[in-house]
């Protein structure tokens, strides 16, 4: 996949696992599983890439004796979230537009 | 492998990255294992379920920009000692020579092999522009009215013709060779600098 819409991607799946409510690094992981597979440093990765970009905040929490990184999403970060989904939608038309080219040479 | 091997040799192959850096990323991995455990997970498992140590490496050492490497490269080196200084200055005369023309040479070699593209690029547009000519000189022998050499001409063309083609693949296959070493050596650079402090 081009690497420049793969990231957009992966970037707008890593904002969508902290949407609704603030998340920490292994249940972010846990949460997309079952939509895609990402390995701890790709997550570190994009999650420094967010922070740098002002789309999350980091605070770290006590817990169970040790600390633990709590990211939450900023209106910078929504605002990514709806780009994304505009972007998409221009794609899925080039896409169809794809598709349609193949079944016409048939 | 249990978490303390783990983070430590991490720390070892990370030491040529600023300190910040590596803390930061050995307390992100330390905080995955830390919740793979909780989650159920043993120890093992769950230092398994990150990766190798080189793995991990790997993927960090690819997305650092060069600069960045060579930055903290010269930075560390602004603690040296007095006495480190002075031998430095006093060496010089000796060391930067060797330096440079190391530098010299491997840069040299690095343009021969790119010369060697370069040749083979000049042997495909000679061929081809052989097989023009030789297409010419079938049409001027044909009008002068020398069917020999008219043939002989079209059989040079066509030899030339086909020499040029064959090149062309092989100079884009070299091209592609030689940028594909280019990253590679690119990689290995920045794994020396890091693999230096080990």
């Amino acid at each position: 996949m081009d690497i420049q819409l793969k990231r957009g991607l992966l970037d707008a799946c890593v904002l969508a696992a902290i949407k609704n409510e603030d998340s920490y690094g292994y249940r972010i992981i846990k949460d997309m599983k079952p939509y895609l597979e990402m390995s701890e440093s790709t997550l570190y990765t994009i999650l420094k890439r967010l922070e740098a970009g002002n789309m999350i905040t980091v605070r770290s929490v006590e817990h169970e004796g040790r600390l633990r990184k709590y990211y939450h999403i900023t209106r910078e970060g929504l605002r990514r979230i709806e780009e994304f989904k505009e972007d998409w939608k221009e794609i899925n038309a080039i896409y169809n537009f794809i598709t349609r080219e193949e079944t016409g040479n048939e | 492998m249990n978490k303390e091997e783990f983070l430590s040799g991490l720390r070892r192959k990370l030491s040529g990255l600023p300190q910040k850096d590596i803390e930061e990323r050995i307390a992100f991995y330390s905080e995955m294992i830390d919740d793979r455990m909780e989650d159920g997970l043993s120890e093992e498992e769950a230092v398994a379920g990150i990766g190798t140590v080189d793995s991990i490496v790997e993927q960090i050492m690819s997305e650092i920009p060069l600069s960045k490497l060579v930055r903290e490269k010269v930075k560390s080196k602004k603690s040296l000692k007095v006495w480190e200084i002075i031998l430095l200055v006093l060496g010089s005369p000796v060391w930067l020579p060797i330096l440079v023309s190391v530098l010299a040479i491997v840069l040299s070699l690095y343009v021969i092999i790119w010369a060697a593209a370069v040749c083979i690029y000049a042997a495909c547009f000679s061929m081809a522009a052989g097989a023009v000519g030789g297409i010419a000189g079938l049409f001027i022998s044909l009008f002068k009215g020398a069917p020999a050499v008219a043939l002989f001409s079209l059989g040079a063309a066509a030899v030339c013709a086909g020499l040029a083609i064959l090149l062309f693949y092989v100079s884009v296959w070299a091209t592609k060779l030689i940028l594909k070493m280019t990253k590679r050596i690119i990689l290995g650079i920045k794994t020396s600098f890091v693999g230096m402090e080990e």
